[in-house]
């Protein structure tokens, strides 16, 4: 049986003294992709911004691989293997492209800044690796991100581009399990079918392990091997998309009480 | 449908523009020389600046390099890590003081600059670590002002640890009697040798910030810059890096210190005050903030307007020549120009031409300015026997003029030209050019308003976008 890469155990988080999340256990295994749902202010950013250290919980543990990640600072969890991607996007948009995804090989690299510097051999070599990594990434999406592209600044991108290089930079993290938060927002039905391809092929052909919350229900039941729903920070549903879909709860929580009555 | 195929991506370079007139095209040429050879040319150039020019303009050189390198400095935790760094002058200080005290008869100890010189770097890289620690938690205006705090405690520093049973700074009167720089056998004495020194090592530091900016380090600087949050998120350990760029801006500030100290032969409370943190600041955003070559043109050319200035003669050819740069490039067609040209000097004949004969006696004054243009602005303009108060209100109605300019349109646009070119001419002969520190002031602050309207990046920075 694979084991759990990501779990949290009653992990509870309040702001003052409303509770975003309650009691929370959550189990994403190596090789899975589980989607997160919930209506809007469910607390699935939230619960994206506890596994990523942005927030510590009050309560509760939350380990990858075993090992406790709660109270690290977010530059060493990612080391560690977790990256994400922002629901607003998050872009260094006065970088180019490329260097918005070497940026995120940071963890990876070693090199001191006076190796930097002095051009070191450790240091050339990094530096080569990263690039030709980055550049491999960026082709991950077709010739959108590629050629003359490395070169522009985030900010030229259009929307549906800055998604995309939002999910390459997080790629480059090398993380084993990747968060994206909404990776279909705002994207037309062509490029949401687009995402929902991607997530597949970032296990499929990457090898990650992804969480992904998504409100596009096409989305959900195309990618997930299992789906979460949450409401008001607890877990209301978990199973198959067809199960969590037509839990009366999961109804409930959407559209409100008595819709699964009439339905 | 296939993934990734862009009708658009794949036509870009059929719809792409190549730039034109001759500014389009000399960037153009600029900028397909690989960087090595930019920076050949540059220094090709400027080598041979103390060959042929008198020590009063190698003097000016040398404060342009100093300057120059004091930007290069700020812009590492300023223009590239985005930390609002106020203290810097207070590195700059230490950096001076530290160097005046190793090598000169305030303690008795008088250290080779080759020791002297690394020890004051690194203490002034620590004392950056040190500062930085409380303050790399703030962010933008919170930082600003607890790091404007250090400058000001740095100042009451060398102003008053001359009490404390040993006179560690000379207090008011600074340490005179530094020791010049002595490398390799060489004493470097004369204004050419410095050049020669400073030219060196602000080629160094350029070069070695030219690799660290394209590095994981520089990058990550760049990435907070940006987004602190989502640079931690992408494995960038920000607390760490933000302290390094402190630390690496404060080390090279140590550095144009003890250059200073040395070129300057004393150091003097006076030096460090927060008006030459504004010029540095200035230098910086003038020559495009984040941008190293920026940085260097930007010190060039705020220390050489700041020297040009200072003598009367060369303040008012600039200040003409400005204005008439300004016009011959803003106004468009030559009609225009020369109906508002004409309309200003036959506005100053009347104006004089009435004033004489109404009340003689009364503009016995001369325009300061001498050369060519003297004979022209006595006859042109009105000099007051007792300028000063005409000059205030003069002033004053410029200034109303100017902030009128953009209001109006049109033919009442280039009618209010007219006064304002009289006016402008007017306060600068009464009274700007015989205060020629204050007019340095003026016209750096005027310059800079001009700047941030027209090009808010800087001379070659690159336009900002910022997170909203």
């Amino acid at each position: 049986m694979p084991r759990n890469l990501l779990e949290l155990r009653e992990v509870s988080i309040s702001f003052g003294t409303l509770t975003v999340v309650d009691a929370l256990d959550l189990e994403v295994e190596e090789g899975e992709i589980v989607s997160l749902i919930g209506p809007n202010g469910a607390g699935k950013t939230t619960v994206f911004n506890a596994i990523t250290g942005v927030y510590k919980p009050d309560s509760g543990a939350i380990s990858l691989d075993g090992q406790s990640i709660v109270g690290l600072p977010p530059h060493q969890i990612a080391t560690m293997g977790v990256a994400r991607t922002f629901q607003s996007i998050r872009l260094f948009q006065n970088m180019s492209v490329r260097e918005n995804v070497m940026v995120a090989g940071y963890g990876r690299t070693t090199a001191r800044p006076w190796q930097s510097i002095f051009r070191t051999r450790t240091a050339r070599r990094e530096e080569r690796e990263e690039r030709e990594h980055a550049e491999e990434l960026l082709s991950f999406f077709g010739q959108r991100l590629v050629g003359y592209r490395f070169d522009q600044p985030a900010y030229n991108l259009s929307y549906a581009n800055r998604r995309r290089l939002e999910i390459a930079r997080a790629m480059a993290a090398r993380p084993r399990i990747l968060l994206l938060d909404e990776p279909a927002a705002g994207m037309n039905p062509t490029e949401t079918q687009e995402i929902a391809a991607l997530t597949s092929r970032l296990r499929d052909e990457k090898g990650f392990t992804v969480l992904v919350i998504e409100h596009d229900m096409h989305v959900v039941e195309g990618v997930s091997d299992r789906v979460v729903a949450l409401d008001h920070g607890a877990k209301i549903a978990e199973g198959s998309f067809d199960h969590v879909a037509t839990h009366p709860a999961v109804v409930e929580a959407y559209l409100g009480k008595g819709a699964a009555a009439t339905k | 449908m296939s993934i990734g195929v862009d009708q658009w991506v794949e036509t870009a370079d059929s719809r792409r523009v190549e730039p034109d007139g001759w500014w389009g095209r000399g960037s153009n040429w600029w900028g397909s020389i690989p960087p090595w050879g930019r920076l050949g040319i540059v220094l090709g150039l400027a080598v041979f600046v103390p060959l042929f020019a008198s020590d009063f303009v190698v003097r000016v050189g040398v404060n342009a390099l100093l300057l120059a390198l004091l930007a290069v400095g700020l812009n590492v935790s300023v223009g590239w890590a985005g930390l609002l760094d106020l203290g810097f002058i207070a590195f700059y200080g230490f950096g001076a003081y530290a160097f005046a005290i190793l090598s000169s008869d305030q303690l008795g100890i008088d250290l080779p600059t080759l020791v002297a010189v690394p020890l004051v770097v690194v203490a002034t890289g620590l004392l950056g670590v040190l500062l930085g620690l409380p303050s790399r938690r703030l962010s933008g205006d919170y930082l600003a002002i607890v790091t404007l705090f250090f400058s000001q405690i740095f100042l009451e520093l060398a102003l008053n640890v001359d009490r404390l049973g040993v006179d560690l700074t000379g207090g008011p009167n600074g340490i005179a009697g530094v020791t010049p720089f002595h490398l390799f056998g060489m004493r470097f004495s004369s204004p050419a040798s410095y050049f020669y020194l400073f030219l060196t090592v602000l080629t160094l530091v350029v070069i070695a910030l030219y690799f660290l900016e394209r590095s994981r380090t520089g990058r990550a600087w760049q990435a907070i810059h940006d987004d602190a949050l989502a640079a931690e998120i992408m494995t960038v350990p920000i607390n760490r890096l933000k302290l390094v760029a402190f630390a690496s801006g404060a080390a090279i500030a140590g550095l144009a210190g003890s250059m200073f100290a040395s070129f300057q032969l004393g150091v003097y409370p006076l030096n460090f005050q927060v008006q030459f943190l504004i010029v540095v600041y200035a230098a910086l955003i003038l020559g495009g903030s984040g941008s190293l070559s920026g940085a260097v043109l930007g010190g060039v050319v705020v220390a050489v307007m700041l020297d040009l200035l200072r003598d009367p003669g060369q303040a008012s050819a600039a200040f003409y020549g400005v204005i008439a740069v300004t016009l011959i490039a803003k106004i468009r067609p030559w009609k225009r120009l020369g109906a508002i040209v004409g309309g200003a000097v036959v506005l100053g004949s009347v104006v004089n031409a009435i004033a004489t004969s109404l009340w003689p006696g009364a503009f016995e004054g001369d325009a300061v300015s001498t050369g060519p243009l003297a004979s022209f602005l006595d006859s042109w303009i009105v000099v007051p026997t007792d300028p000063v108060t005409p000059g205030n209100w003069a002033y004053c109605a410029l200034v109303a003029c100017v902030l009128a300019l953009p209001l109006v349109h049109g033919w009442k646009r280039d009618a209010l030209v007219v006064p304002t070119l009289y006016l402008a001419a007017f306060v600068w002969e009464t009274r700007l050019v015989g205060e020629p520190s204050i007019t340095r002031q003026l016209l750096l602050g005027a310059l800079l308003v001009v700047m941030m309207l027209g090009r808010p990046q800087g001379l070659i920075g690159k336009a900002r976008v910022e997170r909203v």
